[in-house]
């Protein structure tokens, strides 16, 4: 599989770590001020995946080159890459 | 059956004769022979036992789908096992030696198995071995072990060298014969960057067994060498297709006998990166199923044909073409031209007129052949139309083409079939991919020729060969005749036609059970030759046409590759990079132990304090309770963090306040993860407003970076802060003990490192002799310490400093066994503590948690079981029987419990206490720091060893930090 | 019915032409089922079977959407071992050898369960603390266990790379001597066999593609073979499990994973165990075909496609080579991929779910087929009584919300790191 990194262009997948489900908003920073914050949405959002056959947009890092991390939209049935954004 | 070599003719180099060996007799054969052409050529036809039933079995192809003529070669380390002999290059003093049977093959004791044959069915393990009592398996496997498996390897190492490389071309084409040479030099006139890949030893594919294509095949061997965009590479084989056009291709040297302490390279893996690929692979030939097909002397007829014409070797006498298609006329025609008498059993009733003009040879039609006889001549049994008994020397038989389609399959588009081949095809291609010729199912020359221009890119026109295509007829033939004897289809794995049709009547229909149940295929030959058979045979059984009973997976590699080619040098050694501090050198030269921590090498203790870490680390233990010890930190990570947020991401990351650290401060932090796991700690020092360095733990600093690099990049956007890690440019050394600042003093005169000036958790950034030097006052071993951060280039010079004016103290270094045992009895967490279990409260840290402010975990950590008061948390021990030993990893009960299950914890780090004169230990204990002062039972079971403890604070000296303080 | 026996076996030596049995029927399916499992896997199969003779419950119907066994339970490097330390797991995969040592017995089917021991190689002192840990545990609840010093495991593997070159050394080792493997595709049919002649039908080519469920429970399955009612529906789809499980409504802490495998050439017996490597997740063993199987760690992002990425092929060779350089010269013949269901704490589901009368079993990553028989008997209990088994009770899907992972390898929540 090969990857295009946004800034070094296309690459062989060894060359990048990956970083899971992008399409998962992550609760906005300061909800957790005081007391426990919304248990029930950190656990969704923590542990509970929509796991696809098909289209899934995801984070992946280049930590092998630039350390830029972008996310692209993987057909998880071909593992056919989109675009990075 | 007797075989000769021709006086002329064949691909042979006559003038360089090679001598090799076959189970230690000498022969002789020429530069351009096969194993198995040279062995042909001396009338050696009897090389091999099969699996199973120890038949004796000969030579049966010309190729890679060899099932039955397999080798070990070489000897020693070298060691070779169950090579394909017609795939071995002959070289000069070649050892090989015949393999599955004792004494030999002539005489093989385990031949008796063919008595107990009716036995062996399918299948015939699942249902028996499994008495008298319950493991008896256990009693019967190492029979069934000894007795399988085909050669044997050798245990020592592998002398030699592989390569692994990476490389890129606009056009790959897969196999040299018309169509790949057709494509190749018709890629090349596009421009583009053209790899022609042969597995074989010369390119031509089946043109180099068709002399009277020669010219043609000449012509464009000569303009594939002047084309300068045209790589050819023979030896080589493409093992498979890989997602998003990556083509793995193996190079083999061994013809070349590679020296590897030249460093020259015995195989050489490819990862090629093709913009398309035209696959032009050809098609193998299948055996037909008649009762005893495997004997030797029965070969597929195109290998006859390639015996005969490119290594000039013939059988003698008479020979019998067996067929159900019009190829394998060829090989007839062509021995009866070398004046062998050829008598053709075309299963046909119809025979296409133009094959039958020609009278130099016999043609029986609708007659099959359906037995062979005999041990040493062999004695063709036909029926159908004709009935007799041919004496022969070899019976070439063809049940048609099976095209290589496994490579286009390894891309996921399944092959489908072709009824007017009778075979399977590809089903499809991948945008940039595309066939020609045999894989295609087109069997005429010039068609094939045609089809490899057009895939290639059709920018010039490549020359028509002599002759006219003529159309390719077949009656496919899958059953074979009712007769007596075995007829088999996957010839290695002793499967036999009756072996499916046991399948089928025990309900193993699906192609995948059927291969299972049998072990159809599962050979080294990867079932080229039976595979199809067996799918055709199970489709009858089942009354289906062979379409609708599915397709095999062709699953990588195409032919067996060595693991030493895949891994190519990243092994040994080099198997994971070792990284090494700066002060590396230093240590080494001057009596530092090593010890593998992760990819570091550190020093675990120096010889000035003992010849063993046991005696070494307390020696230096002590001189940092009593004196002054340096120690190299340089393995820590090391994060820059600057911009105007800076001081909100660090209080966001880490569970305590660093929003109003001072600058000038550090100050220690622990990070958790989103599920409220202890991630890593470190101390962090504020350099300026928008500036800090971070420090991580050895183990965590890659992932700790790319954490803060990932909150940074995607989800705190808007947060103004650059990252940066430091790790490998800086080193880090720790002065520790009483006498640390003293050292200070001397070490760097007129830096004034008073208390007043940097006190504990302080940090000062100056310049020494022209290097920028960061001094931070910090204690991982509970002394008077501080660490040194510079630049790697001076770190050497530095600590050589440090020793020097420090002398006079009795400054030494102490190593990593030492470091970690001074946090054992501070009480500090490290790597065993933080081991991705673990909560903040669980290592009694929780109290260090914001409480208004938000940061990463703060959420998940208050989860039920997280809080609860049972938790297994961080507690000391002391040893109470001074004669045993406490150990880590052992598990702790309370003095009444009941000493099995789970326990209450267990201990993650011991050490013998310098400044208490006693074992020690940290745990992780059910409730904790509640227990303080209870006698407990430590159980090592694996050592048989129970060892009473008391409960203590982790914390086993200078509670209040007095010392750190100084 | 036949049972099978050196006898039977003679017999049909001797009469060639008299026809074997068929080892399960190829029944169409009825209308409605007291209970029916999605997957004939593994654990579908073994439920069937536990199911049948743990609970006398035979009203049941195994829909595969392929043939029995073309998922993962005919894809695993097939070891089997109880070498757990983390709560339930321990107790668990012991019952699960437990009920391997009798299961040729049990199903009249020889499974292969071949104890030939497994040896985890430890490349550091502290590594040795940690597998000391494990090993305790083990010994603590009734299980096998030995450490080894870096001598005895220099004569019982004296293959490994004990050179200055090697990259990590050889400390020492932990061993369980009743570890081993079994032939999986023999457990699959093995369970088929026996499910059926209990009344089982098990029904192939069948997929399943939707749930009907009226006020909270489920009373049927669509399948491409039309609807089907059951009384309970039991999910055991591996790979797929949050593919189904969404279409009954569900969310789930799982993703799909490929992990690779090997075999390599037959070779005469060389490596007499189990032996896997503390370095990096990497296991092999030497089937009594004589190919070395092994395999290491997932590819690391979540798919379906059954097609490995080479980069991890070399990953996989390089531990080969570097843990025993005689592999070098040992040719690989075959490499395929899984797909596996990843939870982040590596540690499976055998539970209720939020629907009535449907069950959840999934969640395997690694370890699904040592676990084969225990999952098939504890799932049975729980399918049987609507209560899961003690030794499965911490198997449930709430745990994350409790905070109670069972991470086996101190890995942490990831799924594509477990
Ligand atoms: C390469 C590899 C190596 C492994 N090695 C080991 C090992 O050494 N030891 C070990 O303990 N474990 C190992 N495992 C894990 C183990 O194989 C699995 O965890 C276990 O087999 C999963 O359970 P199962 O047998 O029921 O799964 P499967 O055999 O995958 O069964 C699930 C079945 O569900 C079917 N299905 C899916 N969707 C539907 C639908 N909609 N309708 C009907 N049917 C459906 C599938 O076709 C499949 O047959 C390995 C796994 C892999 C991939
Ligand atoms: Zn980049």
């Amino acid at each position: 599989m090969r990857l295009a990194c946004p800034h070094c262009g296309p690459r062989d997948y060894s060359e990048f770590r990956y970083g899971g489900d992008a399409s998962k908003q992550r609760p906005p920073h300061g909800t957790t001020g005081h007391g426990t914050g919304d248990l029930q949405t950190w656990h969704d959002f923590v542990f509970l995946f929509d796991n696809p056959k098909g289209p899934h947009l995801e984070y992946w890092q280049h930590v092998l080159g630039c350390r830029r991390w972008f996310t692209l939209t993987r057909n998880t049935a071909t593992n056919e890459v989109g675009e990075p954004k | 059956m007797t075989f000769r070599r021709l006086p002329s003719g064949g691909r042979i180099d006559r003038n360089r004769p090679v001598g090799f060996t076959l189970d230690g007799k000498r022969y002789r054969g020429f530069a351009g022979d096969t194993l198995a052409s040279a062995l042909l050529a001396n009338d050696v036809t009897l090389v091999g036992r099969s699996f199973k039933y120890h038949r004796p079995r000969g030579i049966m192809s010309a190729g890679v789908e060899e099932p039955n003529a397999l080798f070990t070669l070489h000897d020693g380390a070298r060691t070779e096992a169950n090579m394909p002999g017609t795939i071995v290059d002959l070289i000069d003093g070649l050892t090989a030696r015949t393999q599955n049977a004792w004494p030999s093959v002539e005489l093989d004791v385990m031949g008796i198995n063919q008595l107990a044959a009716p036995l062996f069915q399918s299948g015939f393990y699942y249902k028996t071995f499994m008495g008298p009592t319950k493991g008896a398996w256990m009693f019967y496997e190492p029979f069934i072990r000894r007795a399988a498996g085909l050669g044997a390897a050798t245990e020592a190492a592998d002398p030699d060298r592989y390569e692994t490389r990476f490389d890129f071309c606009d056009v790959l084409v897969i196999g040299s014969g018309a169509a790949g040479l057709a494509a190749a030099l018709s890629a090349a006139g596009g421009g583009g960057r053209v790899l022609l890949v042969e597995q074989d030893s010369a390119l031509g594919g089946g043109l180099l067994s068709e002399p009277e294509q020669d010219g043609w095949l000449q012509a464009r061997l000569g303009e594939i060498r002047n084309a300068s965009n045209i790589q050819a590479l023979t030896h080589t084989t493409a093992i498979g297709l890989y997602d998003d056009n990556m083509v793995v291709l193996v190079e083999r040297h061994d013809h070349r006998q590679p020296d590897p302490a030249k460093g020259q390279a015995r195989q050489v893996l490819t990862m090629l990166q093709a913009k398309a690929i035209v696959f032009a692979t050809g098609a193998i030939e299948r055996p037909l199923v008649f009762a005893n097909n495997d004997r030797p002397g029965v070969m597929l007829a195109s290998a006859v044909r390639t015996y005969l014409n490119r290594f000039g070797v013939a059988p003698t006498g008479r020979a019998v073409i067996a067929t159900n298609n019009d190829t394998a006329y060829a090989a007839a025609f062509d021995l009866a031209a070398q004046g062998v008498e050829v008598i053709v059993a075309d299963s046909r009733t119809e025979i296409p007129a133009d094959l039958q003009r020609r009278n130099s040879i016999e043609i029986l039609a609708g007659t099959s052949v359906v037995d062979v006889k005999g041990k040493n001549t062999l004695h063709a049994v036909l029926d159908g139309a004709e009935q007799r008994t041919i004496t022969c020397d070899v019976v070439g038989m063809s049940g048609g083409w099976s095209p290589v389609v496994h490579l286009t399959s390894h891309g996921g588009i399944k092959p489908v079939y072709n009824a007017a081949i009778a075979g399977f095809v590809p089903g499809g291609f991948a945008k940039t991919h595309s066939g020609a010729g045999a894989v295609m199912g087109t069997f005429g020359l010039n068609a094939a020729i045609r089809e490899g221009a057009a895939a290639g890119g059709g920018s010039i026109a490549i020359a028509a060969a002599g002759g006219e295509d003529r159309p390719y007829a077949i009656v496919p033939t899958w059953m074979p005749p009712r007769r007596k004897g075995k007829a088999f289809v996957d010839f290695q794995n002793d499967v036999t036609a009756k072996d499916i049709k046991n399948a089928h009547q025990e309900g193993y229909h699906s192609v995948e059970h059927l291969k299972r149940y049998t072990t159809l295929g599962m050979g080294t030959d990867q079932g080229k030759t039976s595979n199809i058979i067996a799918l055709a045979e199970m489709a009858e059984l089942r009354g289906l046409p062979i379409e609708q009973a599915g397709t095999t997976t062709f699953r990588p590699p195409y032919t067996g590759v060595s693991l030493g080619a895949i891994a190519g040098r990243t092994i040994g050694g080099h198997f994971r990079p070792t990284r090494r501090s700066p002060l590396h050198d230093w240590h080494a030269a001057n009596g530092g132990v090593f010890i593998e921590a992760g990819l570091w090498q550190r020093a675990w203790y120096y010889r000035w304090a003992g010849d063993t870490p046991e005696s070494a680390y307390v020696k230096e233990m002590g001189l940092v309770r009593r004196g002054v010890g340096i120690s190299d930190v340089s393995t820590l990570g090391k994060i820059d963090v600057q911009g105007p947020d800076a001081a909100e991401f660090l209080n966001r990351v880490y569970v305590n306040g660093f929003a109003k650290l001072p600058v000038g401060k550090a100050r220690y932090g622990v990070m958790l993860n989103d599920d409220g796991i202890v991630l890593d700690d470190g101390t962090t020092t504020r350099i300026s407003e928008t500036q800090f360095y971070m420090t991580t733990t050895t183990a965590q600093a890659g992932e700790v970076m790319s954490w803060l690099e990932f909150l940074l990049q995607t989800q705190w956007t808007d947060l103004k802060v650059q990252v940066a890690s430091l790790t490998d440019e800086w080193a880090g050394m720790a002065i520790s003990g009483p006498k640390a600042r003293a050292a200070l003093e001397l070490a760097f005169p007129g830096v004034d490192v008073s208390d007043a000036k940097l006190p504990y958790m302080g940090c000062l950034d100056f310049s020494f002799d022209g290097v920028p030097i960061r001094l931070l006052r910090l204690s991982f071993s509970g002394e008077l310490a501080y660490e040194v951060h510079l630049s790697a280039d001076y770190a050497i010079s530095l600590w050589e400093h440090f020793l020097k004016t420090g002398a006079s103290l009795g400054l030494k270094p102490y190593g990593l066994e030492a470091l970690a045992s001074l946090r054992i009895e501070k009480g500090h967490v490290a790597g065993l503590e933080l081991d991705h279990r673990n909560t903040l409260d669980d290592l009694g840290l929780g109290k260090m948690a914001g409480k208004e402010k938000d940061y990463v975990g703060k959420a998940l950590r208050q989860r039920p079981m997280y809080q609860a008061p049972e938790r297994w948390s961080l507690v000391g021990l002391e040893l109470l029987e001074p004669e045993k030993r406490l150990r880590g990893g052992a598990i702790l009960f309370a003095k009444d419990d009941k000493i099995e299950g789970h326990g209450r914890g267990y201990i993650t780090s011991v050490t013998w206490s310098v400044e208490l004169g006693k074992t020690i230990a940290l745990a992780l204990y059910n409730g904790g720091l509640k227990h303080v002062g209870e006698e407990i039972v430590c159980a090592f079971p694996l050592k048989n060893e129970l060892t009473r403890a008391k409960i203590v604070s982790p914390h086993f000296i200078d509670p209040e930090g007095k010392r750190l303080h100084a | 019915m036949s049972k099978y026996s050196a006898f039977s076996l003679a017999r049909h030596a001797l009469d060639p032409d008299l026809p074997w049995p068929r080892a399960w029927r190829s029944p169409e399916p009825k209308a409605s089922y007291d209970v029916v499992i999605v997957g004939g896997g593994g654990h579908g199969l073994a439920t069937a079977h536990y199911l049948a003779k743990n609970h006398g419950i035979t009203n049941v119907a195994i829909l595969e959407r392929s043939y029995i066994g073309s998922g993962n339970v005919g894809r695993n490097t097939t070891i089997i071992r109880s070498n757990y330390q983390m709560g339930a797991n321990t107790g668990f995969f012991e019952h699960s050898l437990k009920l391997w040592e009798g299961l040729s017995h049990d199903l009249n089917f020889n499974c292969m369960v071949s104890q030939r021991g497994q040896v985890v190689v430890a490349v550091s002192p502290v590594q040795m603390d940690v597998f000391a840990r494990r090993g305790n545990i083990m010994r603590l609840n009734g299980i096998d266990a030995e450490l080894l010093d870096r001598g005895e495991v220099m004569k019982l593997l004296p293959y490994l790379d004990y050179s200055k070159d090697a990259r990590w050394p050889v400390c020492g080792a932990i061993h369980q001597p009743r570890a081993g493997t079994a032939r999986h595709d023999a457990v699959a049919w093995g369970y088929a066999r026996s499910a059926d002649m209990a009344g089982v039908d098990i029904i192939e080519n069948c997929e399943v593609t939707g749930f009907a469920i009226e006020n909270g429970k489920v009373t049927g399955v669509e399948t491409s073979r039309g609807r089907i009612n059951a009384g309970k529906v039991a999910i055991a789809v591996a790979g797929h499990t949050s593919h189904v499980a969404k279409m009954a409504g569900l969310r789930l802490p799982v993703e799909s994973h490929i992990l690779q495998a090997f075999v390599t050439e037959p070779l005469k017996p060389i490596v007499h165990h189990v032996v896997s490597w503390g370095a990096e997740l990497f296991y092999l063993s030497q089937s009594d075909k004589g190919g070395l199987v092994f395999g290491g760690h997932i590819d690391g992002f979540n798919t379906y496609t059954q097609r490995g990425q080479f980069a991890k092929i070399r990953d996989v060779a390089e531990c080969a080579v570097s843990l025993m350089p005689f592999t070098s010269r040992v040719r690989l013949l075959r490499h395929w991929g899984g797909i596996q269901d990843m939870t982040p704490d590596g540690s499976p589901f055998i539970c209720k779910t939020p629907v009535k009368n449907l069950y959840l079993n999934g969640g395997w990553c690694y370890q699904g087929f040592k676990a084969t028989p225990a999952s098939g008997w504890t799932y049975a209990h729980t399918i049987a009584n609507d209560e899961p088994h003690a030794l499965n009770r911490d198997f449930s899907l709430d745990r994350f919300e409790k905070g109670n992972e069972l991470d086996e390898f101190g890995i942490g929540n990831w799924t594509y790191k477990q």
